[in-house]
Formats: structure tokens, C-alpha cells, sequence
């Protein structure tokens, strides 16, 4: 692993069913599904490597269904990888990831990564304060001084700009995107290096997501964390990732610099997705 | 010689303590578990019972598969050896087993309670049986069987401590009065049955073993001897216990004990008692040193002989 690699992904794959000889050749992009008709397996992620550097932010791009959203919810174990390895910078002795028990996985995810879920239903729960959200992610992490908890959580929903009164308010009476914004405040709660953001603009309406994306955008650079950032939105990609991997059928079919991937797409699938876009 | 021979005259024709030999050997195996790993709670299948379940029935079929011929018994509930609760499973329990009762908690080898922990300290040798109406801490934040069990076994604890932050968020501080959860032994949290917090810190290191029993959940778990009990608390803001300051009790004027609130509907006042009316009456009797006593030195012969 490089120095500046954070986050090394290889062959990530995710399965449903048991497969057999021949999904390999009746599935992927080149057969346009990614259920096998003979076996009825269903490859949600195949064989998926890449690296993510400090500070970077890496787009993954793909129609419905492609594998995106199960490639960061195997990132973040919250499904079981069928296959592959994960290793993140000076975690568990460079072991993979995918290996330990479920309880450390559980204490990696706590301190290192931030999640940011499409719905906020997922990342937040509506029936404890927003500081209480917050709050969750750092006792994740052991942090178990009521004052630091209460002044970091006020912090934090600063930083997201959420005014003060809404520390002690339920997340359930907020409007969708001041909700993206406290699951944004928690996801950066313990100062991860990695932080995941699945789909986080799909469900606000088009004002409220250039200002959240703009917010992303200032963490991002302030705090200089890794992103892996999720989108079926050739905009959102635009605006955030220096690189992209666009996805058709759980495989990578081209990866670059995301200017490149939006000038020159060089795979039929991903030129289709620009010219829809643009 | 037959077990007949060794129980001492009982006045009923049910097997000694009740339950069968089976039923109690199943409850000793889920007991046995329980005290290998403190804090962690082991389901049992139980019997038919001869109560409603929920009136100290898990306590009822722990004591009832550990009594032996030998054993000396103390049931109380709130403290009080006379309450209904108390004096009804002590009834059922010497009809079925004839042994000897006791309300002095030294002399006690066996001691069921619901809401306190004598205010003697128990010492090794003796076994203290807890009655549990909810077994489960996590229940309040997680209404899931299966994701609570994940929970213990992942050391998942957040939302516990995230209830915690909400109540002090709310409340100014840690209000829950009973069933604070612990950790026992540093891993698993544990609900310490409806024990006031006063008698938390008194789980803790403690010589005796203790065996709680929820008997709806049919779960048994266990606080070993010398096991660590450590309630759940914020750096910065201790676990505090009931604060008794400038209170003593009528009865025994002990201003060191747990004291009920009794309220005087002929006068409209209140005034204060031990919740331990055992140790209440010891102290009345001169059998146990009164607060006075200790303050001046002197000390009855019987508690310095000790």
C-alpha cells in the first residue's frame, strides 16, 4: 500500500445466490443483466478494485441498480462483501477488513468513517434529538464526557449550518434537507479519515442541493478527509470528484479523472450517461 | 440415606421445593452458565408455577432449585420482610421445603429480594436471589429480541448511552431511580433488577453471589463474588446514589441506611424508616451498633465479636 493510499479496495463483489460456471460469461455489461439465468444468482458487485488517496474525493457513477449504493454499503459493513479485500491506512495491521469480527468492524466504522444514507430515515433516528444523532457516533467512539459530547454536537450542527435552537429538536419535524445536514454533521462527528455519501442530494429539490453540495464541498476542503461520493447525477460528480468509476451491471466499465469521464467517455455506457445528462 | 430422610417435615405433599428434580436441574445448568459469564443472560425452560408470572417468579424458581434441607431463608420485598409479596412466596416456600426462615440477614443462606440488597453487607457463602421484572437494559432502546441479543454480543452500546445523554439533555441529569443499567465485570451492561442506586454501589466487589431472575423472560444471569459492578456515567458527571442528608429513621434513628418515605394520613405528615426492617429491628434490639453507638465506639458484643 503507497503512503497516500487511504482506502485499498480489491475485488469487491457481492453476490446473492451461489452462482455457478456460468455467470461470469451471463452477467456483467457486456450480457446487459446481472442475474444469471441459469443459476438465478444475482451479482450485485463484481470484482470491483480501486484506490482512494488522502484527501481525495472518488465518484461512482451508474444507473439504478448498478452496485453503486451496495459498493458503499459494503464499504461501510453494512452488507457482507461475498468476496474481496478492504484495507484501510494503519487499521488492523493492514489485515482485510472484510475479515475481523463483526465488533471491531463495528469499532473501525465508529471512529473512522462517516456515513451520509440517500434517505435520512437510514442515518438518522427520528425519534432522539438531532444532538442525540450526534451524539451516537462519537459514544461510538468512546467518547464519554457529557460536555465535550454537548459542545461537539452544538459544533458540528454549526459547521452544517443548522441553527443552535435545533440541538435539542427531533430530527422527524425538520425539513429533508436540514436533515441531510445533521446525518452530514454526524458522519463527521469523530473527524473520520473516510467519509461515505450515498445519493445525498437525490431527494432535495434543486436549491437546497446546490447548497448542500457547496457545504460538502467547504468540509471537504477545511478538514481534507477522503470521500467516496455516490450519484446516479453526472452533476453531483462533477462538482466533487477528482476521479470516478462508473458502474453498469456491478463492474467498473471505465474509470479516469472525472473531467476526462465527462469529456471523453471512451465506454458506450458511460458516453449514454453523459449525453443524457448534458 | 434418601433425600427423604435428610428434609427436614414439610406440610405439603408436592416434591421438596416444589419444583421436580428435572425442572431444577435445567434452572441450576442455565445457572450455572449465567455465573461463567457475569452480566450475560441465559434463557431457561420453566416450569408451570404456582403464582403469576411477574410476581417474583424468577426469583421464585432460582431460590426453589438451590434450597437445600441445611438452608437458612430470608425472603423480603422493598426492603421488608413482612410485606404480601414476601410473606406469600416464605409461605409456599417452608409448606414445600419445611426450612428454617430467618429475618436476619447474617444468619440468611439464602436471601430472595426484590428491590434492596440488605444493608449488612452479604458475605461469601451466602447467595442473593434478585427478582427481575425486565431483564433486558437495552429493551427501552431497542424493541427487537434478535438486535438486542447482536447488541450484547457485539459490545454495541451506544444507544444505551445515547438514551442516558437524552435524559440528561432533558432532565439535567441521569434521572433513572431504579434498574440503573451496569456493566458487569467490564463487558456485558446489565439491568440490576428494580434496586435503588444506592444499593449499585454496593453490587460492586461484592462477596456474596448474586443470581437475578426474570420470570415472564425466563432468562437467569448472574453477578459473581468479587466481580465488578460499574454503573453507566459520564466522565463528568458521576453516578450519584439517594441522598438521605439530615434524614434519620424513626424507628432506629440510623441516618447510614436506605429510608422509605412514609406518609401519616391521620397527621398529613411524612417521616423516615429504614427500608430494611430487618436490620432496623437488629439495630432497635441492641443486637447490631445504632448509629450513636458507632459514633462513640462503643459497640454491642455481638457485632464486635464478629
Amino acid at each position: 500500500m503507497s503512503s497516500d493510499v487511504l482506502l485499498q479496495a480489491r475485488g469487491i463483489g457481492k453476490r446473492y445466490g451461489a452462482g455457478c460456471e456460468a455467470c461470469a460469461e451471463l452477467t456483467g455489461p457486456q450480457a446487459g443483466v446481472n442475474r444469471c439465468p441459469r443459476c438465478g444468482t444475482v451479482h450485485a458487485l463484481c470484482d470491483v478494485s480501486f484506490d482512494l488517496h488522502e484527501g481525495e474525493i472518488l465518484g461512482i457513477v451508474g444507473e439504478s441498480g448498478s452496485g453503486k449504493s451496495t459498493l458503499v454499503q459494503c464499504l461501510y459493513f453494512d452488507v457482507d462483501a461475498s468476496e474481496g479485500e478492504l484495507r484501510l491506512r494503519g487499521e488492523a495491521d493492514g489485515e482485510n477488513l472484510f475479515d475481523l469480527p463483526r465488533s471491531r468492524k463495528r469499532r473501525v466504522r465508529g471512529r473512522l468513517m462517516g456515513m451520509v444514507y440517500q434517505n435520512p430515515l437510514r442515518g438518522l433516528r427520528m425519534d432522539i434529538t438531532s444532538g442525540a444523532n450526534v451524539a451516537e457516533k462519537l459514544l461510538e467512539a468512546d467518547v464519554f464526557n457529557f460536555r465535550r459530547i454537548r459542545d461537539r454536537a452544538a459544533e458540528l450542527l454549526a459547521s452544517t449550518e443548522i441553527p443552535a435552537g435545533y440541538l435539542d429538536a427531533f430530527p422527524r419535524s425538520l425539513s429533508g434537507g436540514m436533515q441531510q445536514r445533521i446525518q452530514i454533521a454526524k458522519a463527521l462527528a469523530n473527524n473520520p479519515p473516510l467519509v461515505l455519501l450515498d445519493e445525498v442530494t437525490s431527494g432535495l429539490d434543486v436549491s437546497v442541493q446546490a447548497r448542500v453540495l457547496d457545504l460538502i464541498r467547504e468540509l471537504q476542503r477545511e478538514r481534507g478527509m477522503s470521500m467516496i461520493v455516490v450519484s446516479h447525477d453526472m452533476g453531483v460528480i462533477r462538482l466533487l470528484a477528482d476521479r470516478t468509476l462508473v458502474l453498469k451491471n456491478g463492474r467498473v466499465v471505465e474509470r479516469g479523472l472525472t473531467d476526462q469521464i465527462l469529456e471523453d467517455p471512451q465506454h458506450p455506457y458511460s458516453q449514454l450517461l453523459v449525453h443524457s445528462t448534458l | 440415606m434418601k433425600l427423604d430422610d435428610l428434609v427436614p417435615p414439610r406440610s405439603s405433599p408436592y416434591n421438596f421445593a416444589f419444583l421436580d428434580e428435572g425442572a431444577k436441574r435445567e434452572i441450576r445448568r442455565a445457572l450455572l452458565k449465567a455465573v461463567a459469564i457475569p452480566g450475560h443472560q441465559v434463557p431457561f425452560a420453566s416450569p408451570e408455577l404456582p403464582i403469576a408470572r411477574g410476581w417474583g417468579t424468577g426469583g421464585l424458581q432460582v431460590t426453589m432449585s438451590l434450597i437445600g434441607p441445611q438452608d437458612v431463608l430470608k425472603i423480603i420485598d422493598q426492603g421488608c420482610d413482612g410485606s404480601v409479596n414476601a410473606v406469600n412466596l416464605r409461605k409456599l416456600l417452608v409448606a414445600t421445603t419445611g426450612v428454617r426462615t430467618t429475618y436476619d440477614s447474617r444468619e440468611a443462606t439464602l436471601l430472595q429480594s426484590r428491590h434492596r440488597l440488605p444493608e449488612i453487607p452479604m458475605q461469601e457463602g451466602q447467595i442473593a436471589v434478585l427478582q427481575v421484572p425486565l431483564p433486558e437494559p437495552l429493551r427501552l432502546v431497542e424493541p427487537s429480541e434478535v438486535e438486542t441479543r447482536r447488541m450484547h454480543a457485539d459490545g454495541d452500546y451506544a444507544r444505551m448511552w445515547v438514551s442516558l445523554y437524552e435524559d440528561v439533555v432533558q432532565n439535567g441529569a441521569i434521572s433513572l431511580a431504579s434498574g440503573y443499567p451496569c456493566r458487569v465485570n467490564d463487558s456485558y451492561i446489565m439491568s440490576p433488577s428494580p434496586i435503588p442506586r444506592w444499593d449499585i454501589r454496593r453490587l460492586n466487589q461484592s462477596r456474596q453471589l448474586t443470581l437475578l431472575g426474570a420470570g415472564r423472560e425466563k432468562r437467569v444471569y448472574a453477578v459473581p463474588p468479587y466481580t465488578s459492578v460499574q454503573p453507566l456515567e459520564f466522565e463528568d458527571m458521576p453516578f450519584t446514589v439517594e441522598d438521605f442528608s439530615g434524614m434519620s429513621c424513626v424507628r432506629c434513628g440510623s441516618t447510614d441506611t436506605f429510608l422509605d418515605e412514609i406518609y401519616d394520613e391521620a397527621t398529613g405528615t411524612s417521616f423516615r424508616a429504614c427500608s430494611d426492617t430487618g436490620y432496623c429491628d437488629l439495630v432497635r434490639s441492641g443486637q447490631v451498633a445504632s448509629p450513636a453507638e458507632r459514633d462513640s465506639g462503643r459497640v454491642p458484643a455481638e457485632a464486635a465479636g464478629e
